[in-house]
C-alpha cells in the first residue's frame, strides 16, 4: 500500500509520526471517517515510528535518554490533553499552535 | 533535564488538545532547547513518539477507532520507506534537513489555521485524538 510506504518515508525522513500523510490519506482513498483515521494512524505509527527510531539507533543518532525523558511525559500530556480538550476554545489554541509552529521554524533556520 | 520533560509535557497537551504533535514539536524542542543537531533530534523524536502514540492508539481503541487489521498492513508496509527515508536523511546535512523541516512545519501550520477556520465556533467542538504527527 502505497500509504504505508509514504508514511515511512516520511517518518524517517522528518523524525515526525507520520500522521501528517496517513490521516487524510486514509480520508481521502479509503474512505475512513476522521476519527477512524485518527485512531487508525496512531496505530499504525507505533510501529512506524518505533521501526524507523531503531533504523536511525543503528545510525547513532538516537539519545535514548533524552527521548524517553521526552516522551513518556509526553504520553502523560496526551492524556491531560484529551481531557482539557473538553472544557476548552480549541479555536484560539490551534491558531497559537499554529503561531508557535511557525516561530520554531524561523529559530530553526536562525540555528 | 527538566527541559526535556517540559517540552515532553507541551507537546503532549498540544496533541491532546488538537490532534496534532510528536515529532512536529519535539524535533525544534529539541534542537533549540537541548541543542541535538537535526539529525540527532529527529531520531530521538523518533523514540519520543512512541509511547505517545501508544497511548493515543490504546485511548482511540477504546472508543473504537481503530481498525487494526489497516494498522498493521500500514506498519508493516512502511518498513521499506522508514529505510529510505532514514537513509536520505543520513545523507543529507543538517542544514537542508533543518531547512526542509522548518519549510513541513509552516504547511503544517498553514494546515492547520486553515483548518481550524472552516470549522464552527462552538467551544470545545474542535478535534478527536492525537494525530502523532
Amino acid at each position: 500500500m502505497a500509504i504505508g510506504t509514504a508514511a515511512g518515508l516520511f517518518s524517517g525522513l522528518f523524525g515526525v509520526g507520520g500522521g501528517t500523510v496517513i490521516v487524510p490519506l486514509l480520508v481521502l482513498w479509503l474512505g475512513y471517517g476522521e476519527r477512524e483515521a485518527t485512531g487508525t494512524s496512531l496505530a499504525a505509527i507505533v510501529f512506524i515510528a518505533g521501526v524507523a527510531a531503531a533504523v536511525q539507533g543503528a545510525y547513532g543518532n538516537v539519545h535514548v535518554l533524552d527521548g524517553l525523558l521526552v516522551g513518556l511525559p509526553a504520553a502523560g500530556g496526551v492524556l491531560l490533553g484529551t481531557w482539557l480538550q473538553q472544557r476548552m476554545h480549541a479555536r484560539a489554541i490551534s491558531l497559537l499552535f499554529a503561531a508557535v509552529l511557525v516561530s520554531s521554524a524561523v529559530e530553526l533556520m536562525l540555528q | 533535564m527538566i527541559w526535556l520533560v517540559l517540552i515532553g509535557v507541551a507537546a503532549g497537551v498540544l496533541g491532546g488538545l488538537l490532534g496534532l504533535g510528536g515529532g512536529v514539536l519535539f524535533v525544534p524542542g529539541l534542537v533549540i532547547v537541548v541543542g541535538l543537531t537535526q539529525h540527532e533530534a529527529e531520531a530521538t523524536s523518533l523514540l519520543a513518539i512512541v509511547p505517545v502514540a501508544l497511548v493515543g492508539a490504546l485511548t482511540q481503541d477504546r472508543y473504537g477507532n481503530v481498525r487494526r487489521t489497516d494498522a498493521l498492513r500500514i506498519g508493516v508496509v512502511s518498513i521499506g520507506g522508514v529505510a529510505g527515508g532514514v537513509a536520505l536523511a543520513n545523507v543529507l546535512s543538517g542544514a537542508v534537513l533543518r531547512t526542509a523541516f522548518a519549510l513541513l512545519i509552516l504547511l503544517i501550520a498553514a494546515q492547520l489555521v486553515r483548518r481550524t477556520l472552516r470549522q464552527a465556533p462552538v467551544p470545545g467542538a474542535a478535534d478527536d485524538g492525537v494525530r502523532g504527527g
